[in-house]
């Protein structure tokens, strides 16, 4: 149907609040509805037999990953590349990140070449945001250090809504190593947008100090923990962030399994179908084991799928203000 | 201005039955035939349509399925806010059936040349033709014509035209908004268009 032909009430026209996705801090429920409505409408395109739409067939991206990542970075490019896009890839090692080079001037350089839109993850807290300011694109921002990663809240929350067909009023339990997780923190903010309750559980030391100032509750005891909620997000302990080469916040792996691993008889033990998930990649055995990870009640790999749909909705919406004559 | 009817009551509904017996005269029972509604108003005709031919034919030979065309729009990045996608659902292959598409009123072509792009996605139809309820003629920008026509209008630019459905608006009847000062309107009853 044509614009003059349209009925009023049959199309919902919106857009997002925002320019960039930076963090989740910056969006509105509203924004978040409409993300997750998009959504819907793509993981339908991603059922069909050809499963590539041609949105963004006139937009360029630059992926940009200064950390390692192997999901985030394949639903982005696979999110992309559904949409049309065109796709440049580019990863700190074996560039001239390496060489010395600054982050702005890297990226001007990519700019230079004409790209539209940028993904990126780097190890800075607030790099997103810098890049926002300075550089001359949309930034979609992949995870910038122990900041935010909105994306994977996103998905964490559109997962608990297909799950248990809604996120207002369900109990999420987030445990393990808040202190260093982006994706406690954007989820603690997402699911408390959509008016979810928000309790953490881990070892003190893998807490942030003022972490209750953000409105969620806290408990010691995971066995405790598991018995309020209906959604338990096992965060993955974060090794490589832990500071030095040794374990710096805990006595030993095999001492957080024990307290703070979910295993099948923990899980039989709470009694209920608590909803299992992990944002990946697993160490198994240490926050949940196998059977835990592969239990029906586990949508691990539907956060997985799920990514792909958000990541395109994310992509679109924010692509759909980029006016068609600007550089 | 109030808007004026163009189509309403009895006379809707023979032509729902009219645009059937023309369907069932090209296409015999139906046996192989896919019916596709285009989201967002055109699934409400497609649905009328369905349920009409089943009670003619008696058994449901048809396909049916439902497109959003929202992804594949041409005007993506132009329009300052962005409609929003509605639900797909073709729980079938196309390869080799003869696609009917469905929507309510044929304007510019543009989202019948949306659709056509959507709906390869589904695989490769022997045929398509395209079944309108309103023909706006005169006002295409795209070489698109339909192959059944429910009615024809001619009108200008800044008239609309729009379908309200039992369903939905409580009553069936095609209307005709004008903005600004009365201009004439000729309305012709349509037959098989394109012989």
């Amino acid at each position: 149907m044509s614009p003059a032909n349209t009925n009023p009430i049959a199309l919902g026209s919106e857009s997002l609040s925002v320019d960039h996705l930076l963090g989740i801090k910056d969006l509105t429920r509203a924004d978040i509805d409409l993300i997750f409505r998009t959504a819907d409408g793509f993981k339908e395109v991603l059922g069909r037999p050809i499963k590539k739409v041609p949105s963004l067939r006139d937009i360029t991206i630059a992926n940009l990953f200064f950390e390692s990542s192997t999901r985030t970075r394949v639903s982005f490019e696979l999110a992309e590349k559904r949409l049309s896009a065109d796709v440049v890839n580019f990863s700190s090692s074996g560039s001239s990140v390496s060489k010395g080079e600054t982050l702005i001037d890297t990226v001007n350089n990519i700019l230079a070449m004409k790209v539209d839109m940028v993904v990126m993850r780097h190890p800075d807290p607030g790099a997103a945001m810098f890049l926002a300011r300075h550089a001359r694109a949309r930034i979609l921002n992949a995870g910038d250090g122990t900041h935010e990663h909105p994306t994977q809240a996103l998905l964490d929350a559109y997962s608990i809504r297909e799950k248990l067909g809604r996120v207002k009023g369900v109990k999420v339990l987030i445990v393990g190593d808040v202190l260093h997780s982006r994706v406690a923190l954007s989820n603690i903010f997402c699911l408390q947008k959509l008016g979810s309750e928000v309790m953490l559980c881990g070892p003190r030391t893998l807490m942030p100090r003022h972490i209750r100032a953000l409105g969620v509750r806290f408990e010691d005891d995971l066995d405790k923990a598991l018995g309020w909620c209906d959604v338990a997000n096992m965060l993955r302990i974060q090794l490589e962030r832990q500071g030095g080469d040794g374990i710096a916040s805990f006595p030993s792996l095999r001492e957080y399994a024990m307290l703070y691993g979910l295993n099948l008889s923990r899980y039989r033990r709470i009694g209920k179908d608590v909803v299992v998930m992990h944002p990946g990649p697993i160490n198994r055995g240490v926050e949940v084991s196998s059977e835990v990870a592969d239990h029906a009640n586990s949508i691990i790999l539907d956060q997985v799928e799920n990514g792909v749909a958000i990541r395109m909705a994310v992509l679109y919406l924010l692509a759909a203000r980029i006016p068609r004559t600007a550089v | 201005m109030r808007p004026a009817t163009l189509l309403a009551n009895k006379a809707f509904g023979l032509t729902i039955t009219r645009l059937c017996h023309q369907l069932i005269e090209d296409y015999g029972d139906l046996n192989g035939v896919a019916l596709i509604g285009l989201q967002p108003r055109g699934v409400l005709l497609a649905r009328r349509l369905r349920s009409e031919l089943l009670s003619i034919i008696g058994k449901e030979f048809l396909a049916y399925g439902e497109l959003d065309i929202t992804f594949h729009r041409d005007d993506f990045r132009q329009r300052r806010t962005l409609p929003a996608p509605n639900t797909t659902d073709i729980s079938f292959d196309l390869d080799g059936r003869r696609v009917v598409l469905v929507d309510d009123v044929l304007f510019t072509g543009r989202t019948i040349r949306a659709g056509l792009d959507a709906m390869l996605a589904f695989g490769r139809p022997t045929s398509v033709s395209l079944l309108v309820l309103i023909d706006r003629r005169f006002s295409r920008e795209l070489p698109i014509q339909p192959d059944y026509v429910g009615k024809w209008v001619d009108s200008i630019g800044d008239q609309r035209v729009t379908v309200a459905w039992r369903e939905v608006e409580g009553q069936d009847r095609v209307l005709l908004h004008t903005s600004d000062a009365e201009i004439g309107t000729s309305v012709s009853k349509g037959s098989i268009a394109d012989q």
